[in-house]
């Protein structure tokens, strides 16, 4: 073939999704896609959306699992509603992804899956390539099979472990289509495979053969190219939202030089925080694969009682079975965290799928009056600082907090501006010192005064129940001496905190685990908006539809909309003048992946007659169908 | 080493300042009275120790000890102590549970927490009853009994904490009485002593639920008949003129008269040291309700690799290999582009 003469065509954004089996290798495509599309200087927004079997039957509509990638030369927040260019290995990964690939999209299939078994296990009477179906997109029948086993040919590889390389060839093709660099992946493929030869160097020709193919096929007459985005300077590097997670965790450790430890039981899809931090030995951090979530969560109760930086992280049905081990961390008040990346539920639900639905099991979901600080990341990037925040509420008012996340930001990806740990917020922590003799403590307790320097009142006795101003107790660690005391889940008198079930200190010491709670909005910003602070609509978010939210709010700015933004990081409390707000604008929606959690919140809290937008279909929201409802809001 | 003596402690000085509130009568005030004098020989500072407990009559041990402690969840207490453990090998850690709060809602926790072996101290008290909530049958009731939720008998099949204790690996069991107060104590300390997760049987009577439940073996008449204390490297020999021994017929103990040509030599002979727990678990089998005198003292006592110990070895080598952690690194780890 010759080389044709090729036009190109720069774009300001592009949306490509990779799609096949499970097998096939389509996560690994659309990493390398985004950290090429990252080291190139655009913005990048992903989504992967993968199946909850590790294999469903080959070529069935189960087991098709994709990657989109949304870049850009401007700054985004979404991984883009609708695809410009899709990849579709087999009839089954066509048939399911279709529907996103916009009218006049990019069509790339692999022409050697459309056979009979494969048409049939996706659904198709006939050849959706050949029927003319697909007239509306830009189709390329690519043999994506039999090129790819040519261009490994005299490596030795079997027919099976060619197959392997088709990925590659996919990736190659996109990465010429789009004038992406090979050099990232080829650098990732000597990393990954250099232990067996032959098998990077298929990947990497059947990577380049792909690359080539589009240079010197006729039928792809257009490269398209996507500039540099307009960033805030500095250095950056792709991260995705769990292990953000992970890195905020050692950094705040570190920061308030705790050892780290953590209790978790495997769940999809938490465990990659696990999985982070178990490489990360060096920095202290001690992982706990528990015999259970119940397990996790008391073993995490015990490491902050030893008086370590404590966490676990688990998911919905996981965060149900630490219930009770989440009051007791509340009864006792100790300091630590409980992360939970949400997803579908109820029960088992939607594994691999994102929701919002566990805002009341965080805010409310243990037995008796049992108050915890939540507060919720909004992207990728943010959980790193959503956990430094998390940890210095914990420390400061000597209490577990909750960290919501979700499975769309915790495998979705983002540049991340690299932060430097000399400029990190420091939680400092401080542990009552030794009481010998009755001759005080090193460190007083932080509401000590002249005459009583300690603050433990009673010189002779330490007090584990005796509060701070912002009624924190004192976190004594064993092994110092002169201090040992017991806690447990039975109600304290105050004060002492011996067990005690008089009906007075009852009703005090609930008031008082509610009011150090509330007491946290003391040290948390007011609540800010983007856009206008009174007006026509409010737009109310939280957690990971941060991203759709403020797009939609944006366009609906641009065409002249009096809508503004407020996207919550603190769930409980809420910031003090979020009420004042609320009230600020004639409407106030509350778009949420739930079926109006935080509006119930919102409207038992203060009076607002909010408006829910629900969705719950275990995918994130899209900024169209959020900006026609505001439109239809405002006219 | 420093020169400076410890300060001597006795019993009194472990005791907290708060009423000990179990039945009168319980067979608990005996075995905390043992712990208690027991502490001051271990040479550990009242401060650099831990009681964990989970729910149930038993688990309010840790508020009548002077040091530090937790009373947590039902069943957890070996999970809670993990986390302490693990955290800081430096301290003495003891979980105090029951035959509900250990082998009922918290088998899996203690089944795990046996096989890691830290170097923890279960004592499982057992009553074969639930004593807090007033009387149900517990995973030790005997099948037969009737009990508030059992009135027409249990029907289910006991567990026994020591088979399930060897079964998760234990590498030391033992199991003594609360009214053998000495022997109790013996095993108190040999247990505290033990480098790896020990594991104590009590038996244990509740007064007031299941009133002489261990009558057979705490009976000045018959325990000699109906129990038999095991020592390192003797023969297993019982009965009030010592006239009786354990030996071993194939795969199965029998009990068999000294003298008439049969001698001690031909008993089997106790040991603690087995690599291999199937002596451990033949002996852990042999129950007073098929003819069997019951073994108390230590029935296994092993060394093998500690979970806490090798968990922050892990950490030490990572450190070593890789220096201690750099969080800028961390950070910049990977590729990275700058933006200008």
């Amino acid at each position: 073939m010759l080389a044709t003469e090729k036009e190109i065509n720069v774009l300001e954004e592009a949306t490509v999704r990779f799609c096949g089996d499970s097998g096939d290798g389509m996560q690994l495509a659309g990493t390398q896609f985004t950290n090429t599309s990252a080291l190139q200087g655009n913005d990048i927004a992903t989504f992967p959306d993968f199946p909850a079997e590790i294999r469903a039957p080959r070529g069935t509509k189960a087991g098709v699992s994709g990657f989109q990638i949304h870049f850009s030369s401007r700054e985004i927040f979404t991984p883009g509603d609708t695809v410009d260019a899709l990849v579709a290995m087999n009839p089954a990964a066509l048939a399911t992804n279709l529907s996103d690939l916009r009218d006049g999209g990019i069509l790339i299939c692999d022409d050697a899956e459309f056979e009979k078994k494969g048409l049939e296990q996706a659904g198709y009477k006939t050849n959706p390539l050949e029927d003319g179906s697909l007239s509306k997109f830009k189709l390329h029948r690519v043999n994506i099979t039999k090129l790819t086993r040519l261009s490994v040919e005299g490596l030795g590889l079997g027919t099976k472990e060619a197959d392997r390389c088709r990925n590659f060839f996919a990736m190659g093709l996109v990465f010429w289509l789009y004038d992406r660099s090979l050099e990232p992946t080829l650098r990732f493929i000597t990393d990954k495979f250099g232990k067996r030869p032959e098998v990077a160097q298929a990947n990497e020709r059947a990577l380049k053969a792909g690359y080539n193919y589009g240079e010197t096929v006729e039928g792809m007459s257009t490269q398209y190219q996507v500039q540099k985005a307009v960033l805030k300077p500095g250095k950056y590097r792709n991260i995705m939202g769990n292990q953000a997670t992970a890195y905020g965790l050692i950094a705040a450790a570190r920061l308030s030089k705790k050892r780290l430890f953590m209790g978790a039981y495997p769940i999809t899809p938490a465990s990659d925080v696990l999985h982070e931090l178990s490489v990360f030995k060096h920095f202290d951090v001690l992982t706990f694969q528990a015999e259970d979530e119940i397990a996790a969560m008391t073993a995490t109760i015990g490491a902050a009682f030893a008086g370590e930086f404590a966490v676990t992280a688990s998911s919905g049905p996981g965060i149900a079975l630490k219930g009770e081990g989440m009051g007791l961390a509340v009864m006792t008040e100790l300091p630590m965290l409980i992360i939970n990346v949400q997803r579908g539920g109820p029960s088992t639900g939607l594994p691999t799928k994102t929701e919002q639905a566990d805002l009341f099991q965080a805010v409310l979901g243990r037995n008796g009056e049992c108050p915890m600080p939540v507060i919720a990341a909004r992207s990728p990037g943010d959980c790193f600082d959503s956990v430094l925040e998390a940890w210095r509420i914990a420390v400061e008012y000597m209490t577990p907090v909750m960290l919501l996340t979700d499975g769309y930001i915790a495998n979705g990806s983002e540049p991340w501006p690299i932060p430097k740990a000399a400029e990190l917020p420091r939680v400092t922590v401080t542990h009552p010192g030794p009481l010998v003799n009755g001759n005080g403590h090193a460190n007083g307790h932080a509401n000590g005064s002249a005459d009583d320097p300690d603050g433990y009142g009673e010189k002779s006795k330490f007090l584990p129940y005796l509060r701070d101003q912002k009624l924190a107790r004192p976190w004594a660690v064993p092994g110092t001496v002169g201090l040992e005391h017991r806690i447990g889940g039975l109600e304290k008198q105050d004060i002492t905190g011996n067990v005690n079930y008089e009906a007075e200190n009852h009703q005090h010491m609930v008031n008082t685990r509610a009011q150090k709670v509330a007491n946290v909005a003391d040290s948390i910003p007011l609540q800010e908006v983007n856009g206008p602070t009174s007006g026509d609509l409010l737009v109310v978010s939280w957690g990971g539809t941060y991203g759709a939210c403020a797009t939609a709010v944006q366009k609906a700015q641009s065409a002249g909309k009096a809508v503004a933004h407020a996207h919550l990081r603190y769930l409980n409390p809420f910031p003090k003048n979020l009420g004042d707000l609320l009230k600020s604008y004639k409407k106030v929606l509350v778009p949420e992946l739930n079926m109006g959690q935080l509006n119930l919140l919102l409207r038992g809290k203060y009076l607002v007659d909010c408006i829910g937008y629900n969705k719950v279909q275990g995918k994130p929201f899209s900024v169209g169908e959020l900006v026609s409802k505001i439109y239809e809001l405002v006219g | 080493m420093s020169t400076a003596a410890l300060p001597v402690l006795t019993a009194a000085d472990f005791a907290s300042d708060q009423d000990v509130r179990w039945c009168p009568g319980c067979g608990d005030y005996s075995i905390l009275a043992q712990m208690k004098k027991v502490m001051p020989t271990l040479g550990v500072p009242r401060e650099k120790v831990v009681f964990v407990s989970g729910i149930g009559c038993s688990s309010r041990f840790p508020y009548y000890m002077n040091t530090y402690g937790i009373h947590s969840i039902h069943g957890r207490a070996p999970a809670v102590a993990t986390g302490i453990k693990t955290c800081r090998p430096d301290l003495q850690v003891w979980v105090i549970t029951g035959d509900g709060d250990g082998l009922s809602i918290g088998g899996n926790h203690l089944m795990h927490a046996i096989r890691r072996n830290m170097d923890l101290n279960i004592v499982l008290f057992n009553n074969r009853i639930y004593g807090l909530t007033k009387g149900q049958y517990s995973p030790t009731s005997p099948l037969g009994q009737r009990t508030k939720s059992t009135p027409m008998g249990v029907i289910d099949n006991p567990l026994h904490p020591l088979s399930i204790a060897i079964g998760a690996e234990a590498t030391f069991v033992a199991r003594s009485i609360d009214t053998h107060i000495q022997h109790l104590g013996m095993v108190l300390k040999r247990a505290a002593e033990h480098e790896g997760t020990a594991f104590i049987e009590v038996y244990q009577n509740c007064n007031v639920f299941n009133d002489g439940a261990w009558d057979y073996a705490t009976d000045r008449a018959m325990k000699a008949e109906t129990t038999i204390e095991l020592e390192h490297g003797k023969p297993l020999i019982f009965g009030k003129n010592k006239d009786k021994g354990i030996r071993l017929n194939g795969m199965e103990p029998e009990i068999v008269e000294l003298g008439k040509g049969i001698t001690e030599d031909d008993l089997l002979f106790h040991d603690e040291k087995c690599a291999e727990p199937s002596l451990a678990y033949l002996l852990s089998r042999m129950r007073y309700e098929d003819g069997f005198p019951e073994p108390i003292g230590v029935f296994r006592s092993v060394q093998a690799p500690l979970y806490d110990k090798l968990m922050n070895e892990q950490i030490e080598l990572a450190i070593q290999q890789k220096g201690p952690g750099d969080l800028d690194k961390l950070f910049n780890a990977g590729d990275t582009w700058v933006v200008e």
